[in-house]
């Protein structure tokens, strides 16, 4: 697509086309910046010193909040963290948390969202409906599902046990492998919806023209689905994929609430586990190395992403 | 169906919202005046005080505030400003304020003087704890605060955790509260409330991969004489009482006598248990009583909830009991220590205590006989508690205390599972209370 | 005509099975809000309780002093002022931002979009302490302006984010018509840009409430009286040492939940804002 600024600014102007797309290029670039100054301020501004304190810590044995003359360790931290299966174990939890609570969320996201685009009667009931579970604050949200899969009292044995699905109560969540799916369902019920507000966005973008013209053309619905939705809405679906992994492997506040990482460290995220290593260990140092090795975990999952379902988005690669 | 008309957004909008952003912005920053309570006061000599206390444990928060007002018509030139959280936030809240010194007395657990006084988080008492009546403090008591000879609290918060029975259950399987005194005693009236049908798991440990799990064994440990660390600190758990400790716990699961549902259960979920009657003997802390004999909590009738002394290992040698308190600490970063000690010394004397003796128990074994205090807390609680504080068995004092405690709880539920024997699992864990930092 | 028929059915039944998801955890946070603690012990249980109380409503409203209870109250109000503070700076800040990457070819483009996503890649956890000092510094410790700060600096990114990637999918033609027509860039942010991005500018602001409204562990280390405190550190501390009224807790949830759901409601017909035949064909 051209740019029709860049000819309108050159349109009378004397010296050669070169030095001109130079002009107004830098002209962007300036204006550009200036765009960006107050979102460099409120981004950078509180956190670059925080950022940088943390990579310095990184570097030293600090085991203690204060600060201090700790001996330097290099990337000691660093490879005692990759040669610690502890943390790899971490890792592969966080992994398997984000790819299926992603892909779930995906997966209802796009149909809950065509049903919000949907011609249903009563539409803002259904929507405010699937507003619900995303206002339910983390909090409640982790304490609800531990109460409803609660292994002497929970709604879940009551309800299966009454409906015959099992025979007797079960304990859901004692264990690590059965605990870390709890989570994955009690965060895939909260944030489906909020993929699926997103999504709907996307969607509304989509002009309608397309469709009918191929009702027209006599495609099934599922068809043009496959054809025209999905890579229509795929730049939407980028951005919440990206988005819905950062989120995932920074998971902490729920695991906090229902399982504070048990049992039996099953439900250890690797954010969880830089938390106790940092706080409740007071391993300063070496907590500082993990969160800088999660950054650029996420960082290569999110590039990978972007190459893998390359839009021609501006973005990142 | 037309959705919503697209009319543009003017410039009219944008200065909307952008003014509505800014009043919102400056509602708040109007907020933050008046909170930044810093620790100097208004008139010259007044001090204040920024304490962090726990929301919900022992005392509450009117308890707090009523201790308080006493302490400051007492002292006019100190006020007291404090802050209460959730006990989950507590560790967390005193690491990062430490370099900040934004608080002057804090609320610990009893497991954490030796991570924050090899820290220099907390300041060292011994001297000051020293100048009070120390020999009517109970034994148990005093040395929650304590980490290599030095004392880096003053113990405020009592607990420790008792056994309590449904005596109707217990008659109905033809057994009393007398039989439950040892441990072999405990074993043959669990056998007796399953073979006789009274209940299919008759007992119930907060066997949780938590800290609940550690104070369970803690009881066993010291019941079957055992001990933590030697007295050079090194771990001796997995040698002796300890490992009997253990295996008396796997035992109880494989012979159908603790609820297989132990292991994931935390205090909370015994009492709950035992309150639908689903248990008949149990350990737990002070809590549980008011919670098994209230009706809108319990199904079970006051009368018949007993409390009494953690059963003995050996006939005859009285055991101690796990050490649950809380002690009060000083902030290295306080820049008013000697009123903090003030408030401390205070909020922890004989007479605050006792009159609040109905959420806390004292420190001060004396108070035990007072009519006043028997009248409040329930004679049977305080003839109880009178036997079983003064000796308590505390959990290992070691600085790595959260890293090494939770090996211990792995190694623990491992043992419980069966996945390893009672030795090695405790081996292991011995390792973690001598380890390091992760290598 | 049969086929439309069967559409309507199949779409009314999914968004049924879908409600029916969603509602009854919801339908039993209410119950466990109503109930005494010892019915919902009960095995068998018994789906409603019979006895039914709003003692806990009545607490959480009428209750003075300092108890759990008014401090509820407070951080519904505090929660509200910060997030709806944050969603209004970092949306009108961030849409600026965001037209700069979509629209504008400059160097350093990807490579700046990259570092500010990567701040929002870094786990909160790992600024608790340095960003504590900071606070503490600026006298913003406990305060709501402090929360907002942070909040923002996180929110920021994600919405340079999404809403950059929403305005490439606007079709440039609309605005170079304007342009042409004499509107400078703003303008053209303002007439053309901005009302056809509405219903991603609302996903957005909705997503960025949530980051608020929801956020627990600076809420949770930077605040400590009713001046800052936040909803779900109010809920925390419903949590005794050893026990835990889970009605209590859903009793918070539920309340904590309708501001959102209101909001939600009252914009919820903006969202979906299609492009009417005029716009495109222009």
């Amino acid at each position: 697509m051209t740019d029709a600024s860049a000819n309108v600014a050159t349109a009378g102007a004397l010296p050669a086309r070169r030095s001109t797309r130079w002009l107004a290029r830098t002209r962007e670039a300036r204006f550009a910046a200036l765009l960006l100054v107050p979102s460099v301020i409120v981004v950078f501004g509180i956190v670059i010193y925080p950022v940088l304190r943390t990579l310095y810590t990184s570097f030293y044995a600090v085991n203690s909040p204060f600060p201090g003359n700790y001996p330097g360790v290099g990337f000691h931290n660093y490879t005692a963290a990759l040669s610690n299966p502890g943390f790899w174990s971490a890792v592969e939890r966080t992994a398997y948390f984000t790819f299926v609570s992603t892909a779930l969320e995906l997966l209802f996201g796009i149909g809950i969202a065509l049903l919000l685009y949907a011609p249903l009667r009563m539409r803002w009931l259904f929507r405010t409906i699937v507003v619900l579970p995303w206002a339910l604050p983390t909090i409640v949200n982790g304490a609800l599902w531990r109460y409803m899969f609660d292994a002497n009292y929970g709604v879940i044995n009551a309800a299966f046990t009454q409906l015959h699905l099992i025979g007797s109560y079960k304990a859901w969540l004692s264990s690590p492998f059965g605990a870390l799916n709890i989570v994955i369902l009690a965060d895939v019920w909260k944030n489906t919806s909020l993929v699926a507000f997103f999504l709907l966005a996307g969607l509304a973008t989509i002009p309608r023209e397309l469709y009918e013209a191929a009702r027209i053309d006599g495609v099934t619905p599922f068809q043009a689905f496959m054809r025209i939705t999905l890579p229509l809405l795929r730049p939407a679906i980028v951005v919440v994929l990206v988005l819905r992994t950062i989120e995932a492997f920074k998971v902490f506040d729920i695991i906090y609430v229902m399982t504070g990482g048990g049992p039996a460290n099953g439900t250890q995220s690797v954010s969880f586990y830089t938390y106790q290593r940092a706080f409740s260990d007071e391993y300063f140092g070496y907590g500082s190395a993990l969160a800088y090795l999660i950054v650029l975990f996420i960082l290569v999952l999110a590039a990978l992403y972007i190459r893998a379902l390359r839009s021609d988005n501006y973005g990142i690669g | 169906m037309r959705e919503d008309d697209e009319r543009p957004i003017t410039r009219r909008d944008f200065l909307g919202t952008a003014a509505a952003g800014t009043a919102a912005f400056y509602l708040a920053a109007c907020g933050s005046g008046s909170s930044s309570s810093s620790s100097s006061g208004k008139s010259a000599g007044t001090v204040t005080l920024n304490n962090l206390f726990q929301q919900q444990a022992g005392y509450s928060a009117s308890d707090i505030a009523g201790m308080t007002a006493e302490f400051e018509k007492a002292n006019s030139n100190i006020k007291v400003n404090n802050t209460l959280v959730a006990y989950e936030a507590l560790h967390d809240k005193i690491v990062a304020a430490a370099p900040a010194g934004t608080y002057d007395v804090v609320l610990g657990d009893c497991i954490w003087p030796a991570e924050f006084g090899s820290k220099n988080i907390v300041k060292d008492l011994t001297s000051l704890v020293q100048g009070l009546p120390v020999n009517e403090i109970f034994p148990g008591a005093i040395q929650m605060a304590l980490y290599k000879g030095k004392y880096y609290g003053m113990p405020w918060i009592l607990d420790t955790k008792y056994m309590y029975a449904n005596t109707a259950m217990l008659k109905k399987a033809g057994k009393t509260t007398a039989d439950l005194k040892t441990l072999t005693g405990m074993v043959s009236t669990l056998e007796a409330l399953k073979s006789k049908g009274v209940l299919k798991y008759p007992f119930m440990g907060s066997w949780k991969q938590a800290e609940a799990v550690v104070c369970d064994y803690a009881t066993l440990v010291g019941a079957f004489g055992g001990k933590f660390l030697d007295s050079a600190g090194k771990p001796v758990f997995n040698t002796g009482g300890g490992v009997q400790a253990l295996e008396f716990m796997k035992m109880l699961l494989d012979k159908g006598l603790a609820n297989p549902s132990s292991t994931s259960s935390a205090e909370e979920e015994v009492l709950k248990a035992f309150a639908a009657e689903q248990v008949a003997v149990n350990w737990n802390w002070t809590f549980q009583l008011a919670g098994a004999t209230e009706p809108s909590k319990s199904k079970v009738p006051a009368g018949d909830v007993a409390i009494m002394h953690t059963p003995q290992g050996t006939p005859g040698v009285t055991p101690p009991g796990v050490n649950g308190g809380q002690p009060l600490m000083i902030t290295t970063g306080s820049s008013h220590p000697n009123e903090a000690w003030e408030y401390i010394k205070f909020i922890t004397s004989k007479q605050a205590q006792n009159n609040y003796v109905k959420d806390s128990l004292p420190i001060w074994a004396p108070s035990y006989d007072e009519p006043a205090v028997i009248k409040t807390a329930g004679a049977q609680l305080v003839s109880v508690a009178k036997t079983q504080l003064p000796d308590m068995i505390l959990r290992p004092q070691v600085p790595n205390y959260n890293a090494a405690s939770q090996e211990l709880q792995v190694q623990i539920q491992k043992a419980l599972l069966g996945k390893t024997s009672a030795k090695s699992a405790l081996d292991t864990a011995a390792k973690a209370f001598s380890a390091g930092a992760p290598v | 005509m049969a086929e439309s028929r069967r559409y309507r059915i199949f779409i009314h039944a999914a968004a049924i099975v879908v409600s029916l998801v969603f509602l009854l955890p919801f339908a039993w946070l209410l119950i466990a809000s109503l109930a005494s603690p010892v019915d919902l012990l009960r095995v068998p249980l018994k789906w409603v309780p019979s006895h039914l109380s709003f003692s806990r409503y009545e607490s959480i409203f009428s209750s003075t002093g300092d108890t759990i209870f008014a401090n509820f109250r407070a951080a519904l109000i505090n929660s509200l002022i910060v997030a709806s503070a944050t969603v209004a700076i970092s949306l009108t800040i961030g849409v600026f931002g965001a037209y700069a990457f979509a629209r504008l070819k400059f160097r350093l483009a990807r490579a700046s979009l990259l570092l500010f996503l990567s701040t929002y890649m870094i786990p909160p956890i790992a600024l608790v302490i340095p960003m504590y000092l900071i606070m503490v510094k600026l006298h913003l410790l406990d305060s709501r302006l402090g929360l907002i700060i942070v909040y923002c600096s996180f929110a920021t990114p994600f919405v340079l984010w999404i809403m950059g990637n929403y305005f490439q999918t606007i079709p440039r033609e609309l605005e170079d018509a304007a342009r042409v027509d004499g509107c400078t860039r703003i303008g053209a942010l303002f007439r053309v840009i901005l009302p056809l991005a509405r219903p991603g500018l609302l996903s957005t602001a909705l997503f960025a409430f949530l980051i608020a409204w929801d956020e627990f562990l600076y809420a949770l280390i930077f605040t400590s009286t009713n001046a800052a405190k936040t909803i779900p550190v109010a809920i925390a501390e419903f949590t005794g040492r050893y026990t835990t009224d889970f009605g209590l807790q859903a009793t918070g949830g539920i309340l904590a939940a309708l501001p959102p759901v209101l909001i939600a409601v009252v914009f919820q017909r903006y969202i979906v804002g299609g492009l009417s035949a005029g716009a495109v064909k222009g």
